[in-house]
């Protein structure tokens, strides 16, 4: 059986920026219908890793493939236009304005003529009235500001705002690490929506806890170098943990917490 | 509020009664306490200075008057704000502008139509100077056009030292009061009106029959235009949109494809126009020109803008609300007049509303951005 053609692929990508080297040989491949996470801690790569597939960085060795075509982007808009879109940590969404406004800013639907052209408001409040009603998130009032939207509503309203605009990659830095575990499953669900219609979504999280139950494929970054790429089956959460970096650390703190915590071990004297 | 259900059962729940949607909207607008300042500032003066005069047609044209070239700076100065800058050098524009039009027409011998052009187009030059100077060096805008407000001050008065030896210049409009443009900024309007109220005795009249108050000053016009103007842009258009956001969030607006120099930019040369609206209404209203024309109406249009729920750090506020900033803002400092009060009083009342406001206006964004 022949492998799909991934949607987004980079193969054998190097990202050095001076005498730095960010990514070394890197090779990545994300397919529709896929939840692909990336997992490793601070400083693996992974933000240089996103900037590479959203645009912003330019490899400097090794290709990046769009439909198995080889492109390169110069900025992020040639990738969103090719329909790769990032929702980055902080979002993107600006809170004193109304989720509406927040929705098309930038592509604002406009109707009327020559002076009297104006944003179509109407239809851009039905619109985003169906596509979050589409996703579980009822809104009263489009017109309400994004700022009363819990943290986890706006996570869901910024990749839906990816989503409507034609995005087929969807890559979602961090999409949880801010959120509690009710908010954060609110996300996790839409996200396997997302997966359900076809998208690939590239999940960038340091938190296993979040990425276990809804990934498809895990890849784990240290050092700007890939461990390996993993699918479900062959992989335990565990196993997962270890090999990210730091696993053995939080194991080791873990043992050294415990000493703390056992009263009468002459720690709890000494503090007091 | 926001009902979260199954993602995988989505269902609407009843829409709300429009009626109560349209009141929390209402609710949630930035204009509303301005709105209720100005009741109670009328109310307030409906009390007290009931016979004093302010609202006999003298009075109400007074105060309109005043409100009117208040407000014309403010409508900009809000959409400068919203969109997260300040322009300092306002005042100063209106004395540059002023004597740019005095100097045109009696130095150089130009007609005064060609004058306000010529005024109108230096005004695109420094706010395209204010603007590129902010976005460029990445500055705060409160401090680059607080250079802006020293050099065009120092300008204006330097020049026309230089130039005619003294520090104003009079008899512009000599000869030409009948002229279109003279009317069109200096006028007045709803003259047959006021003759037909004054004939029927509605009016106070004078011993020839003829109206007290012959008709309204043409700022009067100008100012609802220019707000509409500024209404239209930051609601309906794109642009208005861009605004909120460049004012909201910056980075944020760059991030999905807003050009927010060019809309800063755009927003200073906005200023520096309604800087120079104000200076020609005042200069063909009064035939002259004066250096010190404008000075502290930066202030005087910031406040009347945050008094209309302009947030200081950008991305919320009003035109409209502006509006009835500037109206407060002339009724008083006319009312205070009419009762009677020592005028030394209307600063102290025009910094405590000040204060009022801004401590309303950041209850009203801490309500607005906060989940529920």
């Amino acid at each position: 059986m022949a492998e799909p053609v991934p949607l987004i692929e980079l193969r054998n990508v190097t990202r050095r920026f001076g005498s730095v080297t960010a990514l070394r040989d890197m090779s990545f491949a994300a397919h529709a219908g896929e939840v692909h996470c990336l997992l490793g801690d601070n400083g693996a790569g992974k933000s240089t890793l996103i900037k590479t597939l959203s645009g912003v960085h330019t490899p400097s060795e090794g290709q990046m493939y769009v439909d198995g075509k080889p492109v390169t982007f110069s900025s992020p808009r040639q990738a969103l236009d090719a329909g790769i879109a990032t929702v980055f940590q902080d979002l993107s969404m600006i809170p004193l304005m109304s989720i509406t406004r927040n929705f098309f800013l930038g592509r604002e639907p406009l109707k009327g003529w020559g002076p009297a052209r104006r944003i179509d408001m109407k239809a851009a409040d039905t619109i985003v009235y169906d596509q979050l009603g589409k996703i579980g998130i009822n809104v009263r009032d489009p017109q309400q500001a994004v700022g009363t939207l819990s943290g986890g509503e706006r996570q869901c309203v910024a990749i839906a705002r990816a989503v409507y605009h034609g995005a087929r990659v969807l890559i979602l830095d961090e999409p949880t690490s801010a959120l509690g575990v009710h908010q954060a499953s609110i996300v996790l669900r839409y996200v396997a929506q997302a997966r359900q219609r076809g998208l690939a979504v590239i999940f960038i999280t340091h938190n296993i806890h979040h990425a276990y139950p809804i990934g498809d494929v895990f890849t784990m970054l240290n050092r700007g170098r890939s461990l390996g790429t993993f699918r479900k089956g062959d992989i335990t959460e565990k196993e997962v943990l270890d090999m990210m970096a730091g696993g053995r650390e939080i194991r080791e703190l873990q043992q050294e917490l415990e000493r703390f915590t056992k009263p009468g071990s002459g720690t709890e004297a000494a503090i007091s | 509020m926001t009902i979260v259900t199954d993602a995988l059962n989505p269902a609407h729940p009843p829409e709300p009664k429009p009626v109560s949607r349209r009141l929390v909207r209402l609710m949630r607008r930035p204009e509303l306490g301005a709105i209720t300042g100005t009741v109670i500032v009328f109310l307030a003066f409906g009390i007290t200075a009931g016979n004093s005069g302010l609202f006999s047609m003298a009075g109400i044209a007074n105060f309109l008057q005043v409100s009117a070239q208040l407000g014309i700076l403010a409508a900009a100065v809000a959409l400068l704000m919203i969109g997260g800058e300040f322009d300092l050098s306002l005042g100063s524009m209106i004395g540059f502008a002023s004597v740019t039009i005095g100097l045109c027409v009696t130095q150089f011998g130009l007609s005064i139509p060609a004058a306000v052009a010529i005024a109108f187009v230096i005004a695109i030059i420094v706010g395209a100077l204010n603007g590129i100077l902010v976005v460029r060096t990445r500055l705060p805008s409160f401090i680059v056009t607080l250079a802006g407000l020293f050099i065009l001050r120092g300008l204006t008065l330097a020049i026309t030292r230089t130039v005619t030896g003294r520090t104003q210049i009079p008899y512009i409009t000599d000869g030409q009061e009948g002229s279109f443009v003279v009317w069109l900024f200096g006028g007045k309007f709803g003259a047959p009106v006021f003759a037909w109220l004054a004939s029927h005795g509605v009016i106070a009249a004078r011993p020839d029959g003829s109206a007290m108050v012959q008709g309204l000053s043409m700022s009067i016009l100008w100012w609802v235009a220019v707000t509409a103007f500024a209404t239209w842009l930051l609601v309906k258009t794109r642009f208005g949109n861009w605004v909120f956001a460049v004012g909201g969030d910056d980075r944020a607006a760059r991030n999905v494809g807003v050009p927010v120099d060019r809309v800063k930019i755009l927003l200073f040369i906005g200023t520096a126009l309604s800087a120079t609206l104000f200076a020609v209404i005042q200069v063909l209203e009064a035939g002259s020109a004066d250096t010190l024309r404008g000075t502290q109406k930066e202030f005087q249009a910031i406040i009347a803008a945050v008094i209309g729920g302009c947030l200081l750090t950008g991305g919320y506020g009003s035109a409209i609300g502006a509006m009835f900033g500037a109206l407060i803002f002339g009724t008083v400092e006319m009312g205070i007049f009419y009762t009677g009060i020592d005028t030394d009083w209307f600063q102290v009342f025009l910094g405590s509303m000040l204060l009022i406001a801004v401590l309303v206006n950041n209850y009203v964004r801490r309500k607005a951005t906060e989940a529920r």
